[in-house]
């Protein structure tokens, strides 16, 4: 019972897990020191992936003054996201 | 239509590109790369451009001014990388049949422009430091980096 409990329990736990490709930006990939990095995570939204890889960016700036994108469309921090998705980090921008 | 491009910008060939005899007036807007920011003298300016999202964005933007205003041509031009000091770095030319919606149209375009479009400026000092443009709580905690107000 013991064992076929754990093997669901990790089942559940792959299900959860997915891979995505993050891609950081100027001030980002400057801090990460590259420009993108797979990361599995459990994180299920754009926001989740964003803190997921905080660490790396060290960005103490609102989310509200950053932007997001998936897959190379502008998304919501709300906007879920999938296995495979492409998750595009940009730090405040400055054009003009 | 836009265009992000890492030579110079020829405004005298864009000015050229949006006469249209339907048009009785045109507005059009040059930023400039500045000496200073922020009490800091700037010595050039370095931009990157997320293209792809760039184009996208632009498009949007301009579809929007096109159905707030009648308008005859829209141009919207960007500079990526290395810009020296007096180089134009952005050109918004709006051609309509009378100047209100041409300014009008050409204020939107600018303002939406440096709100939306993924991308960075990077500020060059005199003093040979170097900082990321309105990425000033990240300069915290990087002391060095150069500290930035909005533009």
């Amino acid at each position: 019972m013991g064992e076929a409990y754990g093997v669901v329990t990790e089942n559940r736990m792959q299900s959860m897990t997915k891979t995505i490709t993050v891609r950081y930006f100027a001030l980002f990939r400057e801090r990460a020191g590259m420009g993108e990095e797979r990361l599995k995570t459990a994180a299920t939204t754009a926001r989740g992936v964003f803190e997921a890889t905080r660490d790396r960016h060290r960005c103490p700036e609102p989310l509200g003054h950053c932007k997001v994108a998936i897959n190379d469309e502008m998304a919501d921090w709300d906007s879920p996201v999938a296995d495979g998705d492409v998750v595009l980090l940009f730090p405040p921008v400055a054009g003009g | 239509m836009i265009e992000l491009t890492d030579r110079p910008i020829d405004t005298q060939q864009l000015r050229e590109s949006l006469k249209d005899s339907r048009a009785g007036g045109y507005a059009a807007f040059e930023g400039w790369v500045r000496n200073e920011n922020g009490g800091r003298e700037v010595r050039r300016l370095e931009y990157e451009v997320y293209e792809p999202l760039s184009l996208k964005e632009g498009r949007k933007i301009i579809a929007e001014a096109q159905a707030n205003w009648p308008l005859i041509g829209v141009r919207l031009v960007h500079r990526s990388g290395l810009l020296e000091l007096g180089d134009c770095a952005v050109w918004v030319g709006v051609a309509a049949r009378h100047r209100d919606e041409a300014f009008k149209a050409c204020r939107y375009l600018i303002d939406e422009l440096k709100l939306r479009l993924p991308i960075w400026k990077k500020e060059h000092y005199v003093d040979g430091d170097c900082g990321w443009v309105n990425c000033e709580r990240c300069a915290r905690l990087n002391p060095g980096r150069g500290r930035h107000r909005a533009d």
